[in-house]
């Protein structure tokens, strides 16, 4: 063991007054606290002008609403982290409700089987993606976007029109409330949360997920299981997506091989993504900042819809927060030196 | 009593036609610290990444204490106890000091990963090396250079190595750094271990070296104990190479008084110190020097591709603003033929016609549309002076050979009959004719009162094209070798900034 020397500085100017801890655990989650500042903006206007106020009501029905797109944004989250992306999101997520509204009810016994088999499948998609982005070498957006299909394809076999059932006790504990008021829908997401999210942030995997994202070869030349890591995070994505297409299966009480809900799901995920401070070029953000960009995107239509203005405005309204967030998370263009930089 | 620890036998290693390691040997012994020498391209590059696993050998065998080893990725090395530093820098800049540092093998409790105990062994490992002023919980990414490399150095002794490999690991360092590192090191090599240290600054090599190893065109030339030979031998043993005449007669012509070039205290952030010279036209200088000491970043500097530049650069008398290529081509007729031409020279899938008339496409058109006839009359004039090999002008530039994408890039800028002509290592890769082809345009161009400014790695071409050779070291201009002083001896020994022979004065100028 060698001792700590006891050299003077080996700094040549001398260093400035240490900047305290948490001013980097704070820059580390800024984009998440940003989303989460204007969503909380967002939110009170809303509440305020709300004719009936802050009401239980009120709150359950938009926090299962934003819960729906956030459980897709954290499924995002993953592959994004790693520079990838999963344009499949969207259609794991109508497949698995589809797949819930013929499995998921019954004596309990076959609801468990049922739930079962919905996160199954979810984590079978994850696998397919995975194998064909890490083994397959072929680039995440076009493969993701194959995979799409063919989970759409399976989706519409499995429901060629809309219809079936869920078990009711399982639709009210995932989209009705605690006694508090506390939307469920909140709590599982808190679980999630809590039991996957931060978990994995802090395995090996979800740290070399990190670094593939931050610069692959580095990665590799460090020794981390590089290709490991970039599978899990495809098959988390499945996972999650999988929690969504059972919640909307709780709110909707039926399934529907619905296209243009997975194409519009892929899209605002990504979006909430980038809105929750996620770099899309990966290695840096979180599964919270997109749960609260999710949460951000939604609660623009609801806010279109007691400001009493035309929804004609919403698209216009959604790019301007985007551009913001993303100008937001580009400021340190402005800090390079060389120009080449860039273009890199 | 020290013992042999790592021994490499036999060991080849090509890159398609070029051979970077030849039936390579080299042993290493616990308690020790052994030095690589050599000139860029030497091979000691390669030889490192093979000890690392980052390379698989051709051919040949390794042995680990005694007992055959096969090497195929990094992992296997840091198995083995081979931890190394590398030049390029292996951090993760999004991620923390501390997460960088346990990257490898983080300390975990009930499978998580502790960043409490990561934290402290961060703490630890950067006070061994007497960076305190790092903090551990900053993103890598906001640090500079130097810290990085600190951090680098940590990074490496957290994994307690067995055998750990510093390549040019000091090279972006204060004084002050560079002799806590050294304080650590002579510390490890009392505890048994070995230590292998490439570095081209010799002050460094006498003051830590036990023992050398001088390696020379990718093959092992000599192992000694340090002390036993001195730097002039060194340097001979380093250089050893006959120089052959492909190179086209220089000019006898006077050349004119006014400079084309003239720079004045040019300075970068950390890379570019007070560098000053001037170029007239019909000259061909040469930029020497090791790798890395600033001659990328000069050249970049006066293509306007770096910003904070400070410094006076004038172009044919009149001051030019250093805001970006397209400026810089425009007002001052700068070209610049970059390093990678794959990245930066080409785009690969367009045809060989499009890429030729990118960089003057504005002068090819007439009102925002390009003239297509004047176009094709530009670029056969450009390939048929070039003698550009290509079955077809449409065909994609990527299916072309090396020798024949540089030859494109070069045709690109000429179309533009740039002033001031910079050149990055133009001839790395290519092949012996194609060589000797760029030379003779080089001075072509020359005699046509163009200014010509190329950076080579290859010191021969420096002696064989150049009239004159501005050498620089750590960012400053040390040396300018004019005429008969333009040698091997004095360029390596201006490169590690000694002072072995001074037969032929020189001052910067």
């Amino acid at each position: 063991m060698i001792e700590p020397s006891a050299q003077p500085k080996a700094t040549t100017a001398p260093s400035p007054p240490r900047r305290p801890d948490w001013t980097y655990h704070f820059a580390a989650q800024r984009g998440a606290w940003i989303a989460l500042l204007i969503f909380a903006a967002m939110f009170t206007l809303f509440a305020c002008e709300h004719p009936a106020g802050f009401s239980h009501n009120v709150i359950n029905t938009a926090a299962n609403k934003g819960a729906l797109l956030a459980l897709v944004a954290m499924a995002q989250t993953f592959p994004v982290l790693t520079s990838g992306l999963d344009l499949s999101v969207g259609m794991v997520f109508v497949l698995t409700n589809c797949v819930a509204s013929t499995l998921v009810s019954g004596s309990p016994w076959r609801v468990a089987v049922g739930v079962s088999a919905v996160l199954g499948t979810g984590l079978a998609c994850g696998a397919l993606n995975g194998a064909v982005v890490v083994w397959g070498r072929l680039q995440p957006i076009i493969a993701t976007l194959a995979t799409g299909s063919l989970f759409y394809g399976a989706a519409l076999w499995l429901r060629p029109s809309p219809g079936g059932t869920v078990d009711d006790g399982l639709a009210e504990a995932l989209t009705g409330s605690l006694p508090g008021g506390i939307p469920c829908s909140i709590v599982l997401l808190a679980a999630l949360v809590f039991f996957v999210w931060l978990p994995y942030r802090h395995s090996v995997l979800g740290r070399a997920a990190y670094a593939v994202g931050s610069s692959r070869q580095a990665a590799f030349m460090s020794g981390l299981p590089v290709a490991r890591a970039q599978f899990a995070t495809y098959v988390l994505s499945g996972f999650f997506s999988a929690v969504g297409g059972l919640l909307l299966t709780g709110l909707t009480l039926s399934g529907e091989a619905n296209a243009m809900l997975g194409g519009s799901y892929n899209l605002s995920s990504v979006a909430a993504v980038v809105v929750g401070g996620t770099s899309l070029f990966g290695g840096s953000g979180g599964a919270v900042g997109s749960i609260f960009g999710a949460f951000v995107l939604r609660t623009i239509g609801d806010l279109l819809f007691v400001l009493d203005l035309d929804p004609l405005w919403q698209p216009l309204f959604l790019g301007v927060v985007l551009l913001f967030s993303v100008g937001l998370s580009s400021l340190r263009l402005l800090r390079i030196k060389n120009r080449l930089d860039i273009y890199r | 009593m020290s013992a042999l620890l790592f021994r490499m036998e036999g060991v080849s290693k090509h890159f398609g036609g070029v051979r970077a390691l030849e039936n390579a040997h080299f042993e290493c012994e616990g308690g020790r610290i052994h030095a690589v020498l050599g000139e860029n391209g030497a091979g000691k590059s390669t030889l490192i990444k093979v000890m690392a696993g980052v390379l698989k050998p051709d051919s040949g065998s390794l042995e680990l204490a005694g007992t055959p080893i096969v090497l195929d990725r990094p992992a296997d090395a840091a198995r083995a106890g081979i931890v190394s530093v590398f030049q390029e820098l292996s951090l993760l800049p999004d991620l923390t000091v501390a997460d960088n540092i346990a990257l490898a093998s983080p300390p975990r409790r009930f499978g998580l990963i502790d960043s409490r105990q990561q934290r402290r062994i961060a703490e630890e490992a950067l006070e061994r090396v007497g960076a305190t002023d790092i903090h551990p919980l900053s993103p890598v990414r906001d640090l500079p250079l130097s810290r990085r490399q600190m951090v680098e150095i940590a990074k490496a002794l957290a994994r307690d190595p067995r055998i750990l490999i510093l390549d040019e690991a000091t090279s972006a360092l204060s004084s002050a750094d560079v002799a806590a590192v050294f304080r650590v090191l002579k510390k490890l090599r009392g505890r048994g271990v070995a230590i292998v240290y490439i570095s081209h600054r010799m002050r460094e090599i006498d003051e830590l070296a036990d023992d050398c190893t001088v390696y020379r065109n990718g093959r092992h030339v000599a192992t000694f104990a340090a002390a036993t030979k001195n730097a002039k031998e060194i340097v001979e043993m380093m250089i050893g190479r006959e120089v052959k005449s492909v190179f086209p007669p220089r000019s006898t012509r006077p050349l004119e008084e006014k400079p084309a070039l003239q720079v004045k205290h040019l300075s970068w952030a950390n890379h570019l110190k007070d560098v000053s010279f001037t170029i007239r036209p019909g000259e061909v200088v040469g930029l020497g020097g090791l790798d890395g000491q600033g001659q990328r970043e000069l050249l970049l500097a006066l293509f306007g591709a770096l910003i904070g530049v400070t410094g006076e650069v004038e172009a044919n008398g009149k001051p030019i603003s250093l805001k970006g290529p397209r400026k810089s081509g425009e007002q001052a007729g700068i070209a610049l033929i970059p390093e990678d031409r794959k990245a930066e020279g080409l785009m690969l899938p367009m045809s060989v016609r499009d890429n030729v008339s990118f960089a003057a496409i504005d002068r090819l058109g007439r009102f925002g549309l390009v003239d297509r006839r004047a176009e094709d009359r530009a670029v056969d004039e450009v390939v048929r002076l070039l003698s550009i090999k290509v079955p077809n002008l449409d065909a994609p530039v990527g299916a072309l050979s090396g020798g024949n994408q540089q030859k494109v890039v070069i045709g690109k800028w000429l179309m533009t009959q740039p002033r001031i002509i910079l050149l990055n290592d133009p001839t790395r890769g290519i092949d012996v004719g194609t060589k000797q082809e760029i030379y003779q345009l080089l001075r072509n161009l020359a005699d046509a009162r163009a200014a010509i400014l190329l950076y080579s790695t290859d010191y021969a071409e420096l002696i064989g094209c150049c009239d004159r050779v501005l050498i620089l070291y750590d960012g400053a201009l040390v040396g300018s070798l004019e005429g008969g002083a333009i040698n091997e001896r004095n360029i390596v020994a201006r490169a590690h900034n000694l002072a072995i022979d001074t037969s032929a004065p020189t001052v910067p100028r």
